[in-house]
């Protein structure tokens, strides 16, 4: 299919003095044929680089569910650790934030310069603003001496009523002890998602720069696009992480 | 003429040892090197037909012969053919390997246990009849043994090349394997798993004996009590013996001829009590809780080591009635004035 | 034909060559020109200069540890030294050689031109994936000089997580990175072949080097990032103690060994694909005959890369494994082999009624085909099962890996290097020379390890520091082979350097060979093509080159 397009691309002539000229100032782009051939490669380079970074959370994932199938006790009581509230809250946070990059995309699309920074933006803030939910979890896990390694403690899970849990029934020590299986994966796994997220948010500040001086609205998307689709990659990787870890172990309150 | 004693060494010595194959000292051994052989085979007949085509080839077609190349686009019927019969031979090797991988790692019935803890760079062996050795193991010959081996901190492997058995020693879980000596001699053992500094200072020999020669060595062997009187000197002084007494009002199951039965689980799940499953419920009880007794049992994780587990679970093995359990029960409770009768769990 | 010829740069021939006054290599001068090139020639020219600087250090690592083996005494260095020499070894010549040889040098170099295309979809990001691997290099040398690593190259948990206090997270870190240079060379491959092939040039048009690269950064991009993964979990592990793969907290370390095999199996097809593609070419060219059963050779590749995800429970048979996986992951073991089988005959086939000349690489490309016949049978040992239990973890498994990885792999390399040397560097090796450092090399490799094998069945165990005197003499021999292979692979270092500046003018086509690639000026220039070439026929096609040459002389003439 590509190979028709490129034949059906008229060849210019290029005499040789130009192609020097070319080499001494590389543009990026010389060397694809046709302007649709060079953002064909780049959105299939980032599909590609998305399927690396699903087997990279893949492993993640297979860890998770072996796991959960052989200490689910501790899984559920782990997970009732976590607090919905804040993760639902960050799940509307991280939508939201994909919704602005889309509007951003489109923006850049439409060659509308204000808007595309105005929405860069807010997608950085609602990003910045999940970080800090996040920030304000991990640092309830640290107070509590949930987060895995030598200080790591389960009291919490052997006696929940001296910790003022009254829905929780008691685990035995060596369940208990399993918690900390279901912690090491939460922090693997949500550590290894915020990281993305950093790297995403600093991105972003470099695009929403070049975006304020005009380099995507005349035309050339595809960092804009390329971007757009990672950073929906984050939030669907989110969109499993939430269940997985605060939902569907998570028992009746009663 | 004059050869230099260095060379002449190296000669003398190369003449001395230059065994090709392994004693085969084990009755698993042949049937090892059948396979081997054949494989050789093979592999002899598949490279010499490989060289034979390319040097043929090479010969009946260089340039100086054949000065113009006739082109060829290929041949469906010769890739068929070259297809389906490695694919042929490696079935063969696939079903023959796989029926000698199951006699390997399935013990027989009848066969001894010894037990085998790995630890960074020593073997430790347990007799059950007391006998502790150290990067070392006696076997009688012409009878199954069986190891069941575990580490107590890195993975290694066990390793006798002479019998061509080998099984990884896992920290956490039991791993067992077998074999029949049947010559006696003395054999290398190796850690074949890289586990450290001193990974090739963990060897140790196996020595062969004629049965005679093994009660001998047994009975003069003995280091202290049997395994299984180490156990249930432990499974009294960690209050095991509290519930697990067979009485009727007992808060923990009966274990007197428990092993080698299947348990009925609290989740409805059906299990064999074997040493693994022994080992597990000491350290993780809560996943096993048979059916009808509450999960009450706590963890011994951290209290009994390795060789500790390993008495409780050659004495519940052995274990065949709770008399002397029953014994220890009335002499400590007559002893200090027993405590008021725990409630009944057992419905 | 006319059409043909009239696309493809007409230059002249061979016996009047001079070197091209413009090309790729005095195009721009200085080194930043270097440094910041997106130029995937001279990115490749960069990534030649780094993976042969590490495979001579991983090289004085292995002389080292055979220097050791020569007495069965632990008397050259202390045990802790040498496991760490076999873990150094074993970390620069997988993942700072043998994964990037071939793609990231010839595959860099070639892909592009043999598809008709400037350069790789993204040059930007081929360079960066050379920082990422002297990142990932300058780590791996960092942990060296720190004072080691010694955890093997398999980073064997809890060994590698709780009992080992050397620069473990430094390595570990180091492979990380240079996955990534892995990953993004691959993705660059796969967008090549997809978007960026010449007019007329169909997959099955191509060269069967770009399918076995095409096959390669497939297991590339899917396999790595488990591998990075899995060694972020165990730097957590040592750093902050999570325990995933800890037993005393209810981790499996074997499910470190299923992340980490998953990974390091398709490795080993990543690393030898590409060798595979090298040979195609070779072969196809010195016999001057197209490839036997093109779509089954590129076919098999495929074949390869699929089931090569499936199979790396094979490496774990006496872990204990339940014994219905174990038998499943045998089965498929034996079928991975079958499509090798069907490679070496295609090749052996390809000879037959060809005009057959013995050039250097044709050298080497024989020394592959008979040293990887025999790394992969003795994989179908290691394959079956019961065999398995007593061969691993001996020098059996040593010398299988080593017929494969460097019997077949740096052969396929050399001869891939000799064979594109003149179309790199645009002069000629010398051929005597070669040809006895090819020689010297297979017979060197030969003396190494075939007496290992020997080793392996009588139950050596692998990295040991000292062993039972009675293998003394298996040992020496290995020993004095590795001497011999040294010097072979010392020899073209030093007369590839010489012919830099004296080896005879290559000319555009030296040996006369179909690809795309030879019908440029050597060295190419940087653009490769003045004018994209249409393609309209097979790749291996002599006849269209033979008709193209006359062509040319009447255009000339």
């Amino acid at each position: 299919m590509d190979n028709t397009a490129a034949v059906a691309h008229p060849r210019e002539a290029v005499g040789l003095e130009e192609h020097t000229e070319h080499t001494f100032l590389p543009q990026h782009r010389h060397h694809f044929e046709t302007e649709a051939q060079q953002r064909e490669a780049g959105t299939f380079g980032m599909w590609l680089f998305l399927l690396t970074e699903i087997m990279f959370f893949g492993g993640l994932f297979f860890a998770y569910l072996l796991y959960r199938n052989w200490y689910y006790p501790a899984f559920a009581v782990a997970s009732n650790q976590l607090s919905v509230p804040l993760g639902g809250a960050n799940t509307v946070i991280l939508i939201t934030s994909g919704f602005c990059m889309a509007l951003g995309v489109w923006a850049a699309e439409v060659r509308n310069k204000g808007f595309l920074v105005i929405m860069l933006i807010l997608t950085t803030f609602f990003g910045l603003c999940f970080l800090g939910v996040k920030y304000v979890e991990y640092h309830e896990k640290w107070e509590k001496h949930h987060i895995p390694g030598p200080s790591f403690d389960i009291s919490e899970f052997v006696n929940p009523a001296a910790h003022g849990i009254t829905n929780e029934k008691p685990l035995p020590v060596d369940a208990a002890e399993r918690t900390q299986v279901f912690f090491s994966l939460y922090f693997a796994m949500t550590g290894m998602h915020a990281v993305h997220m950093i790297i995403g948010i600093c991105l972003l500040f470099w695009l929403t720069h070049r975006a304020y001086r005009g380099d995507f609205t005349t035309g050339y998307v595809a960092p804009i696009e390329n971007f757009g689709l990672y950073w929906h990659f984050v939030d669907i990787v989110w969109l499993f992480l939430f269940p997985l870890l605060y939902l569907i172990n998570r028992h009746p309150l009663h | 003429m004059h050869i230099s004693p260095v060379l002449w060494q190296f000669l003398v010595k190369w003449l001395n040892a230059s065994a090709l194959f392994p004693r085969e000292a084990s009755t698993i051994a042949p049937y090892t090197d059948a396979l081997y052989f054949f494989l050789l085979a093979i592999t002899i007949v598949g490279v010499t037909l490989v060289g034979g085509l390319v040097i043929g080839f090479s010969v009946r077609y260089r340039k100086e012969r054949n000065p113009v190349a006739t082109h060829i686009e290929g041949s469906t019927l010769l890739e068929a053919t070259w297809t389906i019969i490695p694919l042929a031979l490696f079935l063969i090797v696939f079903v023959w390997g796989a029926l000698l991988y199951f006699r390997i790692y399935t013990p027989p019935v009848n066969s001894m246990n010894v037990y085998i803890i790995g630890k960074q760079w020593m073997w430790k062996a347990e007799h059950p009849g007391g006998q502790h050795e150290i990067n070392a193991l006696h076997v009688p010959i012409g009878r199954p043994v069986q190891l069941t081996m575990i580490s107590q901190d890195v993975f290694h492997s066990f390793s006798i090349p002479d019998y061509r058995v080998k099984r990884e020693v896992i920290p956490g879980r039991y791993s067992t394997v077998w074999f029949e000596a049947t010559d006696p001699g003395t054999y290398h053992l190796f850690c074949t798993q890289y586990c450290g500094t001193l990974h090739a200072g963990m060897i140790g020999q196996i020595t062969a004996l004629s049965p005679e020669d093994y009660e001998k060595w047994t009975r003069e062997s003995v280091s202290g009590m049997s395994l299984a009187q180490n156990g249930e000197r432990l499974f009294n002084s960690l209050g095991c013996n509290a519930c697990h007494n067979g009485q009727a009002a007992a808060r923990g199951p009966n274990l007197a001829g428990v092993y080698g039965s299947r348990v009925q689980q609290a989740d409805g799940s059906q299990v064999l009590v074997n040493d693994a499953y022994l080992r597990d419920t000491i350290l993780n009880p809560s996943q096993h809780v048979v059916a009808g007794y509450a999960p009450i049992m706590p963890t011994y994780q951290g209290q009994v080591s390795e060789d500790g587990l390993i008495d409780l679970v050659e004495y519940i093995k052995n274990l065949q009635t709770n008399y002397r359990n029953e014994q220890t029960l009335t002499t400590s409770q007559s002893n200090q004035a027993a405590t008021a009768a725990p409630g009944t769990v057992k419905p | 034909m006319s059409a043909t010829s009239s696309t493809i740069v007409n230059l002249p021939d061979q016996s009047s060559a001079t070197l091209p006054k413009r090309n790729y290599l005095n195009n721009e001068h200085g080194l930043m020109s270097w440094l910041l090139t997106g130029d995937h020639k001279r990115i490749a020219i960069l990534y030649l200069i780094s993976i042969t600087f590490f495979f001579f250090i991983g090289g004085f690592f292995a002389g080292m540890i055979r220097l050791e083996l020569l007495t069965p005494q632990p008397d050259l260095m202390a045990s802790d030294t040498y496991n760490k020499m076999f873990s150094l070894h074993g970390i620069i010549m997988i993942f700072l050689f043998l994964v990037p040889s071939v793609p990231a040098t010839l595959g860099n170099f070639l892909i592009p031109i043999m598809l008709g295309a400037r350069d790789l979809a993204f040059p930007k990001i081929n360079l960066l994936s050379w920082y990422l691997y002297l990142i990932g290099g300058t780590l791996t040398l960092a942990a060296l000089v720190l004072g080691g690593v010694d955890t093997g190259w398999t980073f064997t948990t809890p060994l590698s997580t709780h009992y080992l206090n050397t620069h473990v997270v430094t390595a570990a870190t180091a492979i990380f990175i240079a996955g990534f240079s892995s990953i993004f060379t691959g993705l660059n491959f796969i967008v090549t072949v997809h978007r960026m092939r010449a007019p007329g040039m169909t997959w099955f048009r191509m060269p069967l080097f770009v399918w076995s690269h095409y096959a390669a950064s497939v297991l590339m991009v899917l396999g790595t990032p488990v591998l990075a993964i899995t060694l972020v979990l165990v730097a957590l592990e040592r750093t902050i103690g999570i325990g995933v793969f800890d037993p005393s907290k209810g981790g499996d370390p074997l499910l470190f060994q299923h992340l980490f095999w998953f990974y390091s199996h398709p490795a080993v097809y990543i690393m030898i694909l590409p060798g595979f593609g090298v040979i195609s070419e070779v072969i196809s060219t010195f016999s001057r005959k197209r490839v036997f059963g093109y779509t089954a050779v590129a076919f098999s590749s495929v074949a390869i890369a699929v089931f090569g995800f499936f199979v790396w429970a094979h490496h774990m048979f006496i872990m204990g494994v339940s014994n219905y996986s174990a038998l499943v992951f045998s089965l498929l073991t034996m079928l991975v082999a079958v499509p090798s089988a069907i490679k070496i005959f295609n090749w052996s086939f390809t000879l037959q009624k060809g005009s057959i000349t013995f050039e250097t690489p044709m050298l080497y490309a024989f020394g592959f085909i008979g040293l990887f016949t025999i790394g992969g049978m003795t994989g179908v040992f290691l394959g079956g099962l019961g065999m398995d239990i007593h061969l691993t973890e001996t020098y059996f498994i040593v010398a299988h890996f080593h017929f494969v990885m460097v019997g077949g792999m740096l052969m396929a390399f050399l001869a891939g290097v000799h064979f594109w040397w003149p179309k790199m560097t645009g002069r000629m090796y010398p051929e005597s020379l070669s040809k006895l450092a090819a020689v010297t090399t297979f017979i060197g490799f030969n003396l190494t390890f075939l007496p290992q094998f020997i080793l392996g069945y009588l139950g050596m165990p692998r990295r040991y520091h000292a062993y039972p005197p009675e293998f003394q003499v298996l040992n020496v021999l290995s020993t004095a082979g590795a001497t011999v292979l040294g010097v072979g692979y010392l020899m073209p270092l030093i007369y590839l350097g010489w012919s830099l500046k004296y080896g005879a003018i290559a000319g555009n086509n030296p040996w006369q060979a179909t690809g795309l690639e030879w019908q440029i000026q050597s060295p190419p220039l940087t653009e490769n093509f003045i004018e994209i070439p249409i393609v309209d026929h097979e790749a291996y096609d002599y006849e269209w080159l033979a008709n193209k040459t006359v062509n040319e002389v009447t255009t000339v003439g």
